[in-house]
């Protein structure tokens, strides 16, 4: 190797530590922030206390919005997961002009604006007379989780090879046996992790979700920044500590069943 | 149904659902709001624009969009193109770090990293007393409500959207094109600037447009990190609706951040097919 590979090859490690620090920081000081003592944020503590947990227990609202955020979560990612999965078989599968211009179309609620996108869903949902806030969050939603179905299910269809299916058929199985007992343990990983990033998508939802609450169901990103504006005190932290304690969780459980490599090919 | 001139595959119909779905409470709402920009009781008109853009306090909302954006993009691509080579090179724990610091982020809500950035760019927050106690400040700085503390929250948030575009092509760099050009004598600069940097633009190109996307749009973090002062397309958007009430400012702005966020999408699929072209 010559002086200036080496050179590089150690720039790049400084830079990805770097990066690690970077991007850790916004958690570590959380989690400091919400077992401190200290009302302002004073890091380090001068001393450790769980006050700020006792104090979930009697923030108000915090709870119901908690169940509708993780309501709205499970069930705009299973409608996503069964259209956007029958969408890909047609994608993958289907012969017929279009493919991509469908393709891009399914994906692109990610590349616009949120904002727009819940203005102009207000807007037209309130032009047709859709009042029920919890149904307009529910479809409202989809959106935002279709996409990274989409995305992974495709993915993973272009790689299953499909004359297993007739395989599975010549050796005595029905069609749908052969889907289920072929198909979907292929496709297993790609929705966990389709799943779980469209679950995550629609947990931490703000631009959208902001037009389609009212003061009875709020979701937890609207609670929590209506709590943050208002009294900003250390129970965000402590909330938010729980938050960063179920991604731990999720990631470690997606570890274990896909590997966490297969989470960065996105 | 007649059959058409170009029978349709039965399996396409299993698309129906999903493109109807979208069509009806996506696409459609996306094309009244960009009617409704452009149609007055009178019929079409180009009034709301034009007073739109001919209020300079909006192009200097247009400007500090772009601005901001530009600088997110550009600090996420600094530290996001070799964090990408690394996770690449790596393996065993290393490799096991490096993701779980890119993934975990990705999997915390933005109103929770927002708010933990509030903390570190306060004057009497970590990064200031880091900063000074090495002795780089000579005083404790705010950083929290400043355009800087904007890019390097942004930029924190955004990070991991730059480096795994890029990281999906670094992984498939057949590394036997490198060794071939070193025996035949070619220097590493120019290895790296005619083998490896040409092979990464693809991911660059998909990592830019990811985050540059992610921060014209943007709301909740300017919201917390620079505040009323200071706003974007984004946040003139929300703010409209959502405090003023002034329908007609939201929709008129939304539109502008709607076309210039299409502009990008498109843009960037032009130039990824002229590179898949020149490859």
């Amino acid at each position: 190797m010559t002086r200036t590979e080496q050179g590089a090859v150690i720039a790049v490690w400084l830079v990805a530590a770097g990066a690690v620090a970077f991007l850790l920081t916004p958690l570590i000081v959380t989690i400091a922030v919400s077992f401190g003592s200290s009302a302002v944020f004073t890091l380090p503590s001068p001393e450790w206390s769980l006050k700020w947990y006792a104090r979930l227990a009697v923030t108000k609202g915090l709870a119901p919005s908690l169940v509708t955020s993780l309501q709205i979560a499970a069930l705009s990612t299973l409608v996503a997961l069964l259209l956007g999965t029958l969408c890909s078989i047609a994608l993958v599968r289907g012969r017929f002009p279009g493919h991509e211009a469908i393709s891009t179309f399914l994906v692109s609620p990610l590349m616009l604006p949120g904002l727009v996108i819940g203005i102009a869903m207000l807007q037209a949902f309130r032009d047709v007379g859709v009042r029920g806030t919890w149904a307009s969050l529910l479809v409202a939603h989809v959106v935002i989780t279709m996409p990274y179905v989409v995305r992974t299910v495709v993915g993973a269809l272009s790689l299953f090879d499909f004359s297993l299916i007739d395989a599975a058929r010549t050796l005595g199985c029905s069609y749908v046996q052969a889907l289920r007992k072929v198909l979907v343990p292929a496709l297993a990983p790609a929705f966990l992790t389709s799943g779980m990033f469209a679950f995550l998508a629609s947990m931490d939802n703000y631009p959208i979700s902001i037009f389609f609450t009212d003061a009875w169901t709020k979701t937890l990103p609207i609670q929590m920044l209506q709590y943050v504006e208002e009294s900003p005190d250390p129970t965000i932290a402590a909330i938010s500590t729980g938050l960063i304690l179920l991604a731990v969780l999720t990631l470690f459980l997606a570890d274990r069943l896909v590997g966490l490599r297969r989470l960065a090919e996105l | 149904m007649k059959p058409r001139r170009e029978r349709i595959d039965p399996v396409a119909w299993l698309a129906l659902p999903a493109v109807a779905y979208l069509a009806l409470v996506y696409a459609l709402p996306l094309i009244m709001l960009l009617a409704r920009g452009v149609m007055g009781p009178k019929g079409f008109t180009i009034e709301p624009l034009a007073s739109f853009l001919s209020d300079p306090f909006n192009w200097q909302v247009i400007a500090n969009t772009l601005k901001i954006a530009a600088l997110v993009t550009v600090v996420c691509l600094l530290i996001g193109y070799p964090t990408a080579f690394a996770l690449a090179w790596s393996s065993g724990w290393t490799q096991v770090v490096l993701l779980a610091a890119i993934i975990l982020p990705l999997s915390v809500g933005v109103v929770v990293k927002a708010f933990a950035w509030q903390i570190v760019l306060r004057r009497d927050g970590i990064l200031s007393q880091l900063m000074v106690s090495l002795g780089v400040w000579d005083e404790p700085v705010r950083l929290l409500f400043t355009e800087t503390g904007l890019v390097l929250g942004a930029a924190n948030v955004f990070l991991p959207f730059m480096i795994l575009p890029i990281y999906s092509v670094v992984r498939l760099i057949d590394p036997r094109l490198a060794e071939a050009a070193a025996t035949l004598g070619a220097t590493p600069v120019y290895r790296f600037r005619r083998i490896v940097l040409p092979l990464t633009l693809p991911g660059v190109l998909a990592g830019v447009v990811f985050v540059f996307s992610l921060s014209i749009a943007m709301y909740v973090i300017p919201s917390l990190l620079i505040g009323d002062r200071y706003q974007t397309l984004a946040t003139l958007v929300g703010r409209s609706f959502l405090f003023m009430r002034n329908e007609q400012l939201g929709s008129t702005t939304a539109t502008v951040l709607l076309v210039l966020a299409v502009a990008v999408v498109v843009g960037s699929g032009v130039l990824a097919r002229r590179l898949g072209r020149s490859a």
